[in-house]
């Protein structure tokens, strides 16, 4: 049975086992790689995607979950707080091996278009379930603070 | 179903998470079966004292009530608990608006509508419709069974009559996955529909609480 769901603004149909997790149609289906596999297990936040505009693990969601929603990936990120994330990002130079970072610009993404202008505990609190295996945390809650400073201005 | 299992800069981070999350690796320790068993009503019948009788019916009800599968979820505090040691929630989440967890990390971001077995490795990731903690009123983490009691009879904390009570624990969903865990978890004993006859002979009995 195919599943229909938005994959970045797009309406889109997989062709694949109801339990197949969202994160191989993601990569394997639609060819969008940005997305990364990190534990499987829901515990590194490197599959972060949006579901409906909200933080999804797509790693541990079956993508008949999905059916009807709009997924976005990093690859379809866009709005004023996207951007003023990728630029914070760029401006201090976040990642280090990067392969976290995806996920981390999605739950930050996710965060400021909630709250514009989080404090230190909002955005530990947001951003606990996104490991950097380089310690780039210092760095991240920085760009987020400056991009929420970019939204103000 | 066959998957691919990204492995290689995956097994990074996961070696990452071996360092940061110690409790991630006991979520699927559990031997998945449960222990204990849950007499019926009928049990209790010999117990010729209505009193006693009642508090003999809510200390077996308190096999399911202090479960680490409810307590969890019913945290002394705003961190959910996991697995049967009760440990801190990894990734270290909040309760938020509703006990439905913070802005960009609800508990929605990785719980779904049902139990997801994990792909590649042992184990589940727990889910239910709607995945949440118990509001504050209702924590049961670090009190005797006999506080708890009390609790739930208290409508200012438990925000339910005797009657609803009796309905939620015979029908709740939620309060149900407690005997569907999925893979890797240990179920409360007994059934649910053992539970709610328990809990409807505790109140036909006088609701009376354990003294401690």
């Amino acid at each position: 049975m195919a599943v229909k769901f938005q994959l970045n603004g797009k309406q889109v149909s997989a062709d694949v086992e109801p339990d197949t997790p969202l994160l191989w149609v993601i990569r394997d289906t639609f060819g969008l790689t940005g997305t990364k596999f990190g534990c499987g297990i829901a515990q590194c936040g490197a599959c972060t995607v949006h579901l409906n505009g909200l933080t999804r693990r797509s790693c541990v969601t079956p993508v008949s979950q999905v059916d009807g929603g709009m997924v976005t990936t990093i690859e379809g990120l866009d709005g004023k707080e996207a951007r003023a994330i990728q630029d914070a990002w760029v401006g201090i130079d976040v990642p280090q091996c990067g392969f976290c970072q995806s996920g981390q610009v999605m739950s930050a993404t996710a965060l400021l278009k909630e709250i514009p202008n989080p404090s230190d505990d909002n955005i530990d609190q947001a951003m606990a379930g996104n490991i950097c295996r380089c310690a780039t945390y210092v760095r991240i809650r920085k760009a987020i603070h400056n991009a929420a400073d970019t939204l103000e201005g | 179903m066959q998957h691919v299992v990204y492995s290689l800069a995956g097994a990074s981070l996961i070696a990452a998470m071996a360092f940061l999350t110690p409790g991630a690796s006991s979520v699927a320790s559990e031997n998945g079966t449960s222990n204990e068993t849950l007499k019926s009503p009928e049990a209790f019948k010999s117990i010729s004292d209505k009193g006693e009788r009642s508090v003999a019916l809510f200390n077996e009800m308190g096999k399911v009530i202090t479960h680490p599968r409810c307590m969890n979820c019913h945290p002394r505090g705003d961190s959910p608990l996991q697995g049967m040691n009760m440990q801190k929630h990894q990734p270290p989440v909040v309760r938020g608006a509703g006990g439905m967890g913070a802005p960009a990390m609800r508990c929605s971001t990785c719980h779904g509508a049902e139990n997801v077995p994990f792909t590649g490795s042992e184990g589940s990731i727990p889910g239910h419709e709607v995945w949440r903690l118990a509001p504050p009123e209702q924590a049961w983490v670090g009190k005797s069974l006999g506080e708890i009691c009390r609790q739930l009879k208290d409508q200012k904390r438990s925000h339910m009559t005797l009657a609803e009570l009796q309905k939620h624990n015979a029908t709740d969903g939620l309060v149900g996955w407690g005997w569907n865990p999925g893979d890797g978890r240990t179920p409360v004993p007994g059934s649910q529909k053992v539970f709610g006859a328990l809990t409807q002979a505790w109140i036909e009995t006088g609701a009376e609480c354990p003294d401690v």
